[in-house]
């Protein structure tokens, strides 16, 4: 357990960041950054070209992948030699010692534009970045409920709509992997655990700046023919596509390796960065499932990775492992990609999970109940979610015999998925309730959840498989785990810990009214598609029959309605934040988890003066005359937290 | 802690009494709510009785929706009555502490217990379901093992590309036709496959689904019941078109069934002859025969 590692000045700081030191414009940011990634995909681009001269096929081919992929992995290289990610590493190759720095000092609001080293200002950057990115995604699925208005009349042509459907369910399932681990994972675990640091503040660092590049590849993809072959990628079509796919392979690659880096700093923080006293047994709860998601991460994006590597090299090298009519298999790919994809859905769930049974116990002022079988759950949902990956493929013509073996994992996964529900109920028995808007987030979380588990019985059971299977049932049941889990735990956690980060309050009346209107919608958009799927229809389709029309304008309507719930809150979220900016007060929801006895908030650079001592579990809300959760909070209790006199 | 601390409504007497009258508001919710499922909206699911398969994939979707609500009602009601009642009222304190317990052992074991026997009673029912009805009218690849055991089933083989299917007669001199017509009361074994890349026959109405795969034959059994059409789309993703390839087909009578494949046979004789040879799937040529999509300029072409 430890401590504080950092060099005889005991500020833990940690040397090589850019961002020090005077240079104007051409000190590294993300202009910098912008400058070499394009000088960079040029490269890229001109080597692929070089490369293949002479290969008749590519040349005829009317794109070449080798060069579109060669002008990606340059921009790549380029936008982080321009970010100044590569000087530490490169000093240190060479035998120099990089100068020592001070970047977590850093003041003012262009430190959010640079790659720097401290881990509040990587939780902000990645805060904005999902935002962007889940809004983003977000008109992309209007734009398909839009096409779906009608059975026959369409909006998009088909191609621009199955590029429209590949790149948000692309995006959505790729970027919100990190939807919690990114901001509050790295903003607020490293408080709630008493240390001054993360373990890899480089890792941490170069995770997020991965995501806008990975982003803004994906995205490019739309304007060179997009990629027909939607998130799963499924080989040969993916194979068979043009260079729009390669985009997805880059994009999402970049979007794993953001994952393996983020998860590798968060566990190696969560074991060793703990401030004494923090046992395992005080570990809050969103630690156990930041650990759980980390190491699920770790052991699940590189055969991801491994998978979109065979993927590059049949559509450059020209090999045949994803296509039987070589010698390779097409099952391969199913495989490798399901290996990561189901794990995938429980890195999404794990950290709403966490999220949800952190902040109910301080609204019900009762210690979280069952605290042990809450990180059970998460460690059991982490293990078993490596063991059902082929309920994804029980039509695809695999071996008959799996299909029982799977379907019991399936439904065995129930189980650790019913212990948050133990602690939810538990923890509510006999509590002390305010219905504040986290708490109403959370409580929106178990609401939704509960149709998504369900019908998940209905998903994993083999017989009913066959009718929902690829249907729009199987689309409601994901949107309700993930949209309704993750992101609604995810809005709650903003409007929890906004005070903490940014040091204002915002509105609990426009938090209720955007936490009624998205909770409403919600249900409204996708309750609907239950039966839509029940009654005949695939996913990813523009055309239907006409019988689901209403249906499927219900559902449309809805969709709009639920975007202007969104949209309501990214408005007043600016708003409050740029213009009517209303101090906190200290500790507004009378927490006792560490994070919010620091000096002040924002937390300061270090985040505390020393090293805490933790006295007690922080969920001891029912004892009165507990221990204070740290030697730190008599010291800082009574400063004003924003600064006022 | 202090219980002393705690009004009236959060003491242990207090909700001990109305444990028994929340299982029993659950008990007789949960009871109505099962029962409309299952004799109102049950008859009327889908995907049908159209075979076996559809009537098996119907009842097994009643099955599990009857069990739906006594989960549903058990969690909002103590979850409702939770936040009615021990809402902070105006005036409380709403940072005095509540209760004072982390955990209940007596809860939590009947918690484990009764969710891993439920769990594992779904997966025995999901298995038995998938037996019986010999793969429940799902894709079982190459080589099936729970068959129907009956000699001399209808053979319809299904090929799928880029972007509608076709559909080989074995028994019918290896004709190839664009629509399907199948004979009731009959058993039927679907051999899918594909020439290019993956797609899947879904037959709704049938209670069959199985994914095309290039040079894998994926094996669906079914067996009719019920005349009438049934719609074929493909469920797996399968490029720009994929949400246009769909056809009807028609379970008819058996003497309907012989005149229209007989009359198809005659028909198609001529174009018969210039099929590759039925098998149960089919390499695309490298030449860009049957169905390649590899350009002309592949390097392998000449191999």
């Amino acid at each position: 357990m430890a401590i504080d590692y950092s060099k005889a000045t005991g500020t833990g700081s940690s040397s090589g960041a850019p961002g020090g030191g005077g240079g104007g414009l051409l000190k590294p940011s993300i202009i910098t950054a912008i400058i070499g990634g394009v000088i960079g995909w040029l490269v890229g681009h001109w080597i692929g070209n070089s490369f293949t001269q002479g290969y008749q096929q590519v040349q005829g081919s009317g794109s070449n992948d080798i060069a579109e992929i060669l002008g990606y992995i340059g921009m790549v290289i380029g936008w982080f030699a321009g970010l100044g990610a590569l000087n530490y590493p490169i000093k240190k190759m060479f035998g120099a010692e990089p100068e020592a720095d001070e970047p977590v000092t850093e003041k003012g609001w262009t430190k959010y534009f640079r790659y720097t080293l401290d881990h509040k200002t990587v939780g902000v950057q990645y805060l904005f970045g999902m935002l962007i990115y889940f809004f983003t995604a977000g008109l992309l699925a209007l734009a398909i409920r839009t096409e779906l208005l009608s059975p026959t009349y369409h909006i998009w042509s088909p191609d621009t709509y199955i590029e429209i459907v590949g790149e948000h369910g692309t995006m959505m399932m790729m970027m919100m992997t990190s939807v919690v681990l990114g901001p509050f994972g790295n903003y607020v675990v490293p408080l709630m655990i008493g240390t001054k640091r993360v373990a890899f503040p480089r890792l941490e660092a170069l995770s997020f700046w991965f995501t806008p590049i990975s982003y803004f590849i994906l995205l490019s993809g739309l304007w060179q023919g997009g990629f027909q072959s939607g998130w799963t990628g499924y080989a040969p079509l993916s194979v068979q596509q043009g260079v729009g796919q390669d985009t997805y392979i880059l994009g999402f690659g970049l979007q794993g390796l953001s994952m393996v880096c983020a998860s590798t700093n968060i566990v190696a923080t969560i074991i060793n960065y703990r401030a004494p006293g923090m046992s395992w047994s005080r570990l809050p709860v969103m630690g156990w499932s930041m650990l759980s998601l980390g190491f699920t991460m770790i052991l699940s994006i590189p055969v991801l990775i491994d998978g979109l590597y065979v993927l590059a090299l049949d559509r450059t090298a020209q090999t045949a492992l994803l296509y039987s009519g070589h010698g390779g298999s097409s099952f391969l790919w199913e495989n490798l990609f399901w290996f990561f994809g189901h794990p995938e859905v429980y890195l999404l769930a794990i950290p709403g999970f966490g999220l949800v049974a952190e902040i109910i116990p301080v609204f019900a002022r009762k210690p979280v109940f069952a605290y042990k079988t809450s990180a059970a759950g998460f460690i059991g949902l982490a293990i078993l979610s490596f063991f059902v990956w082929q309920h994804h493929l029980f039509q695809s013509g695999m071996n008959p015999d799996m299909r029982p073996l799977f379907m019991l994992t399936t439904e065995l996964i129930s189980i650790p998925t019913g212990f948050i529900y133990l602690v939810g109920m538990g923890t509510l028995w006999r509590a002390r309730i305010r219905l504040t808007t986290p708490m109403l987030f959370m409580l929106g979380v178990y609401f939704n959840f509960l149709f998504g588990g369900l019908t998940g019985v209905y998903v994993s059971d083999v017989p009913i498989n066959v009718t929902v299977h690829g249907s729009f049932f199987v689309m409601a049941h994901f949107h309700y785990t993930i949209m309704g889990g993750v992101i609604f735990a995810f809005f709650g956690a903003i409007y929890y810990w906004t005070p903490l980060v940014t040091g204002y309050q915002l509105s609990e009346k426009l938090g209720k009214i955007h936490f009624w209107t998205m909770i409403v919608f919600f249900n409204s958009t996708f309750m609907p598609l239950f039966a839509v799927g029940l009654l005949g229809m695939p996913r990813r389709v523009f055309e239907y029959a006409h019988r689901l029309q209403f249906l499927n304008q219900w559902v449309s309507v809805s969709a709009y309605l639920l975007g202007a719930s969104l949209l309501f809150f990214a408005i007043t979220f600016v708003w409050q934040l740029a213009v009517t900016r209303r101090p906190t007060v200290r500790n507004p929801w009378g927490s006792r988890s560490l994070e919010w006895f620091v000096e002040s908030y924002p937390p300061p650079a270090y985040n505390f003066k020393r090293v805490p001592v933790v006295l007690s579990w922080p969920y001891e809300y029912g004892d009165a005359n507990a221990l204070p959760v740290a030697d730190i909070v008599n010291e800082t209790k009574d400063l004003d937290p924003v600064g006022r006199a | 802690m202090s219980h002393n601390a705690l009004d009236d409504s959060r003491s242990v007497e207090a909700t001990r009494k109305v444990i028994p009258k929340l299982i029993a508001l659950w008990i007789v919710t949960s009871l109505i709510a099962s029962l409309l499922v299952w004799f109102v909206l049950g008859p009327h699911l889908p995907p049908g009785r159209m075979t076996d398969q559809a009537a098996g994939a119907q009842f097994d979707i009643r099955f599990v929706s009857t069990l739906v609500p006594p989960v549903l009602f058990f969690i909002w009601i103590f979850f409702g009555y939770s936040l009615i009642k021990w809402r902070v009222k105006p005036g409380e304190d709403p940072l005095a502490p509540a209760a004072d317990f982390r955990g209940n052992s007596k809860a939590q074991g009947a918690w484990y217990i009764i969710t891993t026997v439920v769990v594992l009673f779904l997966a025995a029912f999901g298995t038995y379901y998938l037996v019986v009805p010999a793969g429940a009218g799902g894709g079982e690849g190459p080589s099936p093992i729970w068959t129907p055991g009956v000699k001399n089933m209808l053979q319809v083989q299904v090929i799928a590309q880029q972007w509608r299917f076709t559909y080989r007669w074995p028994q019918f001199g290896g004709m190839e036709t664009t629509s399907i017509f199948l004979p009731v009361n009959t058993e039927i074994q679907f051999n899918v496959t594909s020439l290019d890349v993956i797609h899947d026959f879904w037959a709704y109405q049938l209670g069959v689904k199985a994914d095309a795969n290039p040079d894998v034959n994926n094996v669906a059994f079914t067996k009719t019941q019920q005349l009438g059409r049934f719609t074929v789309r493909c469920d797996e993703l399968c490029g720009v078109w994929h949400g246009a390839m769909y056809n009807y087909g028609y379970v008819v009578s058996q003497a309907q069934f012989q005149q229209w494949a007989t009359q198809m046979e005659t028909q198609n004789a001529a174009v018969t002859k210039l099929l590759p040879k039925y098998s149960t799937t089919y390499t695309p040529s490298y030449a860009g025969n049957g169905g390649g999509y590899y350009p002309p300029q592949d390097p392998n072409a000449n191999l």
